[in-house]
């Protein structure tokens, strides 16, 4: 899984697939970095790849969801940035300015019929620079017995994404958990509050750079550091 | 001009006009800085003659009403704000986040297999179906779905349904209780509780099993298992009958229930509205039929529909599936019968979990059998261990999203992998949440008493709800 490779600067590092999404690289083992790396894995170099993207065609249904969303806009390679089908589940990668005038084509569309929003989800990226936050919205066509996923992301510096309530109703709470939890705000809302957190909590508890938090824990004189300073395993 | 009245909870700000109890001040333990609307009544039991006839001179007959969140009406810490006219509501609104632990962002701290233990701890009335969901989102980025054994795929699904009977039992039993009908509260503990001694003695534990693990399941079922189960069933089989002889043809049940919580299927479409609450509309849509998942659909059972979409309905559903879920039961004691000694874990030594645990003079603990294989005579089977119990295992980068059918409705794990040895993202869409955006559709415009059937109905599992 992962390449060791020379550190000296100027030696060829092993290139990644060009269509493979690289978020990061991963160096040493065990969370330690610097002099004080006696594990012998100081030089280990990984880098962490995301599923790359597809290419049409994807196969069965995936082709008519992908050639219906075509027809129905013209501008669709605007729309649709990237496909990405990992271990059998189809991502559309959506442009967030097109979002809302997307799934309301998806939902509407008698050829996709994607009616039931299952969930919206965030997730905080820090090493995508510049599209730091995404947020992942599952979609059920009952009709169909089909499921899609879409990732739109936003920059940190930006966090604004359309909100979908206008067309799935049940987004609401999603949304609000989504905002609380990592910033993203979902302009269009009807009431976009904090719901799980209190109203006046500082910071976006499910982001990154966000600490779990607890204290040193101390045992007969030794102490156990708080879970996220401890040794990792990178 | 708007009246509030609460539990102790609004604030009562220095503009309100006073307490309804005689020389209580304000509320010790309220806000005390918030800007409420009118007329600010702090209720803390025993004077409810005082607060009727101080608001009856007032002509006014809106009120704001703040029930829970400890309310023992409300299944645990959740919070309703009723905007009433007399007793009907004319607006309702859930607060929620009183239960908010942080599970997800643990979880991120944690290695794969030690998330179990913490989302089996969301849903707490399904443990089982968390950790089921969590692990096929796990298995499906391993690539190892092809891979798990038959063998824990049918005690996957018998658990899960042993949980199913256990979770609706509690859903009618509170339902029952809230409405009045306390030999339903009893009768449905009653049966509950044999339902955790199966799970005792199979998992350990009661609840918080963390029993189905990445690639299997904890542990193999111990030679008396298979006989309580059907013990079990046949107990099941005599006393389920009961409470449809209680409850389907009983006038006051039916006048407490029936046109209730009333949402059809657009209504559940357009709020994300799944399991016993979507299928009372008539529509049989459930996963473990449309999607199967753990080999369901090498199972005999009918999706369990009714045409009235309200609590009564919800009600018979959640009576026939338990009926249905014994059925399933049954067809996988009879396959486990002829399984004995298959395995119960991937074979993937470098997932599966590399010790087993036995029963030993002070309890269930590591087996002596592997203690001392790696104590006494393989140092690499020391070094295995230590590496995937501390370390655990890496999961490729990636996505995944398992949905199973809860006792709820559509239950499922969002799953994101970094590569490494720990979740970078684990979400749970639980259908509690998800279900309780019903709860101003089916109130408004309704009675306040009908509030609590109209919740109970939905059966929102506040742990699920908050995470």
């Amino acid at each position: 899984m992962s390449d060791q490779v020379p550190e000296e600067p100027g030696s060829e590092v092993v290139a990644p697939q060009p269509s493979a999404e690289v978020l990061a690289t991963r160096k040493g083992m065990f969370g330690v970095k610097g002099p004080g790396d006696t594990s012998g894995f100081g030089r280990l170099r990984s880098t962490i790849e995301f599923p790359a993207a597809a290419q049409p065609p994807f196969g069965g249904w995936w082709d008519q969801v992908y050639g219906r969303i075509g027809e129905l806009i013209p501008n669709y390679s605007d729309v649709i940035t990237k496909v990405v089908i990992h271990r059998g589940e189809i991502t559309f990668h959506v442009a967030r300015e097109h979002l809302q005038s997307l799934v309301r084509h998806l939902r509407d569309d008698a050829h996709l019929r994607f009616e039931f929003c299952s969930s919206v989800s965030g997730v905080h990226y820090p090493t995508d620079t510049g599209q730091e936050l995404h947020a992942v919205y599952h979609l059920q066509s009952m009709t169909h017995n089909r499921r899609i996923r879409l990732e739109v992301s936003a920059p940190d510096g930006d966090p604004h994404i359309p909100s979908v309530v206008a067309t799935y109703p049940t987004a609401d709470w999603h949304e609000r958990e989504t905002y609380d939890m990592f910033g993203i705000v979902f302009d269009g809302h009807p009431a976009l509050t904090r719901i799980l957190m209190p109203d006046d909590w500082p910071g976006h508890p499910q982001r990154k750079d966000y600490p779990l938090g607890g204290i040193p824990v101390e045992y007969k004189g030794a102490t156990i550091a708080p879970p996220e300073q401890r040794r990792s395993y990178s | 001009m708007t009246t509030t009245v609460g539990g102790g909870n609004p604030a009562g700000g220095a503009d309100s006009g006073g307490s309804a109890r005689p020389g209580a001040g304000q509320d010790p333990y309220g806000a005390g800085s918030g800007a409420a609307e009118g007329h600010v009544y702090t209720v803390t039991g025993q004077d409810w003659d005082t607060l009727v006839s101080e608001h009856a001179e007032r002509g006014d007959e809106r009120i704001v009403v703040n029930m829970g969140p400890q309310h023992p009406s409300t299944h645990g810490v959740l919070r309703l704000i009723l905007e009433m006219e007399g007793e009907s509501i004319t607006e309702a609104r859930c607060g929620i986040g009183y239960l908010h632990t942080g599970i997800e962002k643990n979880m991120e701290y944690r290695t794969w297999t030690q998330g179990v233990t913490f989302c089996t701890r969301m849903d707490y009335l399904a443990p089982l179906f968390n950790e089921t969901t969590y692990c096929l989102g796990v298995e499906r980025l391993l690539d190892i779905e092809d891979q798990i054994p038959e063998k824990a795929n049918v005690i996957r699904v018998m658990m899960m349904e042993l949980n199913r009977i256990s979770s609706h039992l509690v859903c009618i039993a509170t339902g029952g209780m809230e409405i009045g009908a306390l030999t339903v509260m009893t009768i449905g503990f009653r049966e509950r509780e044999k339902v955790l001694d199966a799970f005792e003695l199979i998992t350990g534990l009661r609840m918080n099993h963390a029993y189905i693990r990445p690639g299997g399941v904890a542990q193999d079922l111990p030679d008396t298992a298979l006989d309580h189960v059907k013990d079990l069933v046949a107990w099941m089989r005599k006393h389920l009958p009961e409470y449809a002889a209680f409850c389907n043809e009983n006038p006051i049940f039916k006048g407490r229930l029936c046109d209730v919580g009333y949402l059809d299927l657009a209504g559940c479409m357009a709020l994300g509205i799944s399991g016993p609450p979507l299928r009372a509309t008539g529509y049989d849509w459930d996963l473990r039929k449309k999607q199967p998942y753990c080999g369901y659909e090498g199972y005999d059972f009918e999706v369990q529909t009714w045409d009235t979409p309200d609590a009564y309905g919800r009600f018979r559903i959640r009576l026939n599936e338990m009926a249905e879920s014994l059925k399933i039961v049954e067809q996988c004691v009879a396959r486990l019968e002829k399984m004995s000694g298959q395995p119960i874990m991937v074979a993937d030594a470098k997932i599966a979990w590399p010790a087993s645990l036995s029963i030993g003079s002070d309890g269930m603990g590591n087996s002596n059998e592997h203690i001392k294989h790696i104590m006494g005579t393989s140092m690499e089977a020391l070094i295995h261990h230590f590496k995937l119990v501390t370390e655990g295992f890496r999961v490729p980068p990636g996505q995944a999203y398992v949905p199973v059918e809860s006792p709820r409705g559509e239950l499922g794990a969002h799953v994101v992998s970094d590569g490494g040895t720990r979740p970078f993202r684990a979400h749970f869409r639980d259908p509690s949440f998800t279900n309780l955006q019903a709860m101003p559709a089916m109130c408004e415009c309704s009675m306040v008493s009908d509030v609590v059937v109209a919740v109970a109905s939905l059966d929102p599992v506040m742990g699920g709800v908050d995470r």
